[in-house]
């Protein structure tokens, strides 16, 4: 065992995880985040819709709807320093009855008491004016051009990225089993069989807090997973709405939402189904077609002929329905940050800056840096250049110009940079540079990607995985087969 | 911005490319050729089984051969080659078409050329277009993507699979996984018939005794990071009935469910596409409704064998010539229309100057059927044909004294196919 000491040892490397972490290192505190994962973001974050909130949805009396709006905020700034594709395009909830028009009425007042700005209630000739692939059958709505689109992956990854050059130590495939405390530090032991040591923990654990919690022996609670399930349709696709459109939300669940991605392809879902299994991410045809019935509702030129895949996430939700973020009445030094559903992603960044607050609150001493950097160098994607400009990249590098993905035109460069920053699955290269999340889904490029793999960190082709695990994609050689049927034979 | 200036410009060189090409070269025409991948050849180089070349050689050939008298033929040709590179995108709607080009070997650069063959060939339906139900495992790949992998990388994805589709490339597939020791548990198709080749079904089912379950659809796909297991039900009546479910273990997932002409560059440069083809819409020159650009092959609509493919590239070429010597710029065309029975019915044009020849996909199985073509009310030509399948397209030809100029509005009246 080591005998380093960290300061803050931070379990879970999703959005909540990631963002406390870059937070932290401004700071003259060692952090270790801990995933267990291959990559981090592979837990609940990957499958999240990607929306950030205008912050009208939750009332102001709520933890979660004061985060919400503070984050909701600091994403432009955080687009600037970290370059992950951000844009206000801005939301609408859209009535289709005079009733649904007084929700909106509550909603407005209450975004109006929340602090959100530049919210207008709209007729119908406003909303249509807004949004000309609503159903004309539509009475009237709600905007709020503050809301966006990231791509929650991406978002993830520039954090940890950034947390990490600021001094941030990340260790995936750490799967935290056990934490004792002594003397005045935890001892956290891993499935995998290795030990760190940190002064304050960190239980950003996502769907598995409330195991954590127990395992650190603080407090009992119940992660109760709520499924959510998603289409995502080809580029230019019918119906690819300017703004995200949401309906009017129920008691439980903001609703099926129309999402215009921030790369140009249109997703509809979530679902919002509780279930037990916190690894059940099956989609099932029953909720295609619920998805489906209630997207072309608000927006009929949707077709499903254009589905280019789906898949399933899950929500960590916690009774009494608010964000539970405080120090542990049981432990020591342990934090509590469980129970991030939405809108987690939009407070993530402000998650990040009350967990500090929080650690500094119970006696971590923290010193700002004097070094921190919080930019990144903006990655390039050949995707967003004009023809001049990657003309000018190609002649400095000419494998820019070797386009690996055809849907998603990514050039061999990006995902050599992929790579390099650790990402060495296929799902890795697919959230970084989005190699085989087009419409082939992987059909052209998947070989092209395991050879660069391959090439560049040595891993012979049939060892890498999709997303880590027993997640092969190649089970062997064709000679090393032949000969293990041979010896079988003998 | 480096410039280049050709004739033609031929995007793709897998069968339909190199046809063309070959044809505006040995023209005299000043023509490239660009392919994304760093041979000549497309996807033929892959399918190492036999049974291309019947109709064009009068052989038996494999598909590496097939392409290797083309490739032969361009290697000593005038045409420029451009491999590793890819189009970015065109500039169409101009007596000069702009395409822009990137590669690692070449640079980024521009051609600019009087005509323009769009031959990209086909993508393969997936997993996702399908929306089938289950986890999402690594192990599931289009069979064509397995087939790279065994035939070209020489690696095998997985022992223990299950194909679903019964189309051509899913039957091959079946047999190569076969031959290299893997287990081919069952090939699943939703249709009460095989969507391949009647050849197909008994040389890589049959004589392996592979099962080959009709009428059935999987129906859920398990496994946390591999495929572990399929759900397969029968479909009764259309519909599928669950409590007949059962299950396959697993490691692999193959599908063969279909082919999507590849058309994202054809339609980011406002060419008009055919719903029902996946394709440009074409005229009876070949010529998609942007001036002087062609299109065949697999961009065009999915052919089911090699031959009439570069068949149809050769036309497209010939076409191309006789465009840009000015012979058929002002030609009186009328619109095709696709009628009873029949998917579609290609091109959408016909014209009366020369003959028109037609390619076609039923959506009935008829063991003999007859092809009505009226033009107006009046019924012009039978054909009778057997063996009619969606599976397998058929060609019928009109020649003038077929047709009567009947002009209505500028144009000539349309003419409908129908099958009965």
């Amino acid at each position: 065992m080591s005998s380093k000491v960290y300061d803050v040892a931070i379990i879970g490397a999703g959005c909540c995880g990631a963002s406390i972490a870059r937070r932290l290192s401004n700071y003259e505190v060692s952090v270790a985040l801990l995933e267990r994962y291959v990559d981090v973001g592979f837990g609940v974050s990957k499958a999240n819709s990607g929306i950030i909130h205008a912050g009208f949805h939750h009332p102001i009396t709520s933890l979660k709807s004061r985060l919400e709006i503070r984050g909701n905020f600091m994403f432009d700034q955080l687009h600037y320093e970290l370059g992950f594709p951000f844009k206000r395009v801005g939301v609408i909830v859209a009535a289709f009855s005079v009733e649904e028009m007084k929700t909106i009425e509550h909603l407005y007042a209450q975004g109006v008491a929340n602090g959100v700005p530049r919210m207008e209630i709209c007729g119908r000739e406003r909303i249509l004016a807004l949004e000309p692939q609503l159903n004309p059958d539509v009475i009237g709505g709600l905007f709020a051009p503050t809301g966006g689109i990231i791509e929650p992956y991406r978002y993830v990854f520039s954090m940890v990225e950034s947390a990490q050059k600021n001094g941030v130590e990340v260790k995936t495939q750490f799967t935290v089993e056990q934490g004792i405390h002594e003397k005045d530090y935890w001892i956290i032991k891993s499935k995998e069989g290795d030990t760190i040591k940190a002064r304050y923990v960190v239980n950003s654990s996502g769907l598995f807090a409330d195991e954590v919690s127990r395992n650190f022996g603080a407090e009992l609670f119940e992660i109760i997973p709520r499924k959510g399930e998603e289409f995502l349709l080809q580029r230019n696709a019918r119906g690819l709405p300017n703004h995200v459109i949401f309906p009017v939300p129920s008691a439980h669940t903001k609703g099926i939402l129309v999402i215009p991605t921030v790369e140009g392809t249109l997703m509809v879902g979530p679902t919002a189904i509780e279930t037990e299994d916190k690894d059940d991410l099956e989609t099932t045809a029953q909720n295609l077609e619920t998805v489906f019935m209630q997207a072309t509702y608000m927006v009929p030129a949707i077709s499903r002929r254009e589905i280019i895949t789906s898949f399933a996430g899950l929500r960590p939700t916690m009774e009494g329905n608010d964000f539970y973020i405080e120090p542990s009445k049981l432990q020591p030094n342990f934090i509590q940050v469980a129970g991030i559903q939405s809108p987690g992603l939009t407070a993530s960044p402000a998650i990040g800056e009350y967990v500090k607050d929080i650690l500094k609150q119970e006696g971590l001493r923290l010193v700002e840096k004097t070094n921190f950097d919080p930019l990144l160098p903006h990655s390039i994607k050949v995707r967003d250049l004009s023809f001049e400009q990657l003309e000018q990249l190609v002649e400095k590098e000419p494998k820019y110009g070797h386009i690996v993905c055809r849907c998603e035109n990514v050039s061999e460069s990006e995902i050599i940079e992929a790579i390099s920053k650790g990402h060495t699955t296929l799902d890795g290269i697919k959230f970084y540079t989005r190699a085989g999340m087009g419409r082939c889904q992987g059909a052209f490029c998947t070989y092209k990607v395991l050879k660069i793999i391959s090439r560049e960190t040595g891993i012979p082709i049939e060892k890498i995985t999709k997303r880590g695990n027993n997640s092969w994609v190649i089970y062997q050689r064709l000679q090393e087969f032949a000969k293990e049927q041979r010896q079988c034979q003998e | 911005m480096k410039e280049r200036n050709y004739d033609v410009l031929v995007i793709g060189a897998g069968a339909a490319g190199m046809a063309s090409a070959l044809k505006t070269s040995k023209q005299g025409l000043k023509t490239a050729i660009v392919d994304r991948e760093p041979y000549l050849g497309g996807i033929l180089p892959q399918c190492i089984h036999n049974g291309f070349g019947v109709h064009l050689f009068k052989e038996e050939l494999t598909g590496p051969e097939f392409a290797e008298r083309f490739i032969q033929n361009v290697v000593k040709s005038d045409i420029d080659i451009f491999l590793n590179t890819t189009v970015t995108n065109m500039a169409v709607h101009q007596p000069i078409k702009q395409a822009n080009l990137c590669s690692s070997q070449h640079g980024v650069f521009q051609i600019n050329a009087k005509a323009i063959v769009l031959a990209m060939g086909c993508r393969e339906r997936n997993r996702g277009n399908l929306g089938i139900p289950g986890t999402r495992p690594s192990g599931i790949f289009t069979a064509g993507l397995a087939q790279r992998f065994i035939n070209i990388d020489g690696y095998l994805p997985g022992r223990r699979v299950v194909i679903v589709g019964s189309g051509d490339i899913g039957l091959i597939m079946a047999r190569r996984l076969t031959w290299t020791g893997a287990q081919v548990l069952a090939v699943v198709e939703i249709l009460p018939y095989p969507s391949g080749l009647t050849r197909n079904i008994v040389q890589c089912l049959n004589d392996y005794g592979i099962p080959l379950f009709l009428s059935h659809v999987v129906s859920k796909i398990e496994g946390k990071d591999r495929v572990e297991a399929v759900n397969i039900t029968p479909l009764e009546s259309g519909a599928p009935n669950y409590s007949k479910t059962f299950k396959l273990e697993c490691d692999t997932l193959l599908f063969s469910v279909g082919l999507i002409p590849e058309n994202e560059l054809t339609q980011s440069a406002g060419i008009k596409i055919n719903p029902e083809t996946g394709g440009p819409l074409v005229d009876t020159r070949l010529m998609t409704s942007a001036e002087g650009v062609f299109a065949c092959g697999n961009v065009l609509h999915v052919h089911d064998l090699v031959d009439w493919v570069s068949d149809e590239a050769q036309r497209c070429g010939f076409e191309l010539v006789n465009y840009l010597e000015g012979k058929t710029k002002e030609i009186k065309q009328g619109r095709v229309i696709a009628g009873a029975n029949l998917k579609y019915v290609l091109p959408n044009r016909y014209r009366i100057s020369e003959k028109n020849r037609f390619s076609m996909r039923s959506l009935i199985v008829q063991d003999k059927a007859t092809l009505l073509v009226r033009q107006g009310e009046k019924v012009i030509r039978k054909f009778t044909l057997r063996n009619i399948k969606p599976a397998e397209m058929f060609h019928v030809e009109l020649k003038p004294e077929d047709l009567k100029e009947l002009v209505v509005n500028g144009e000539l009246l349309p003419i409908e196919f129908s099958l009965n």
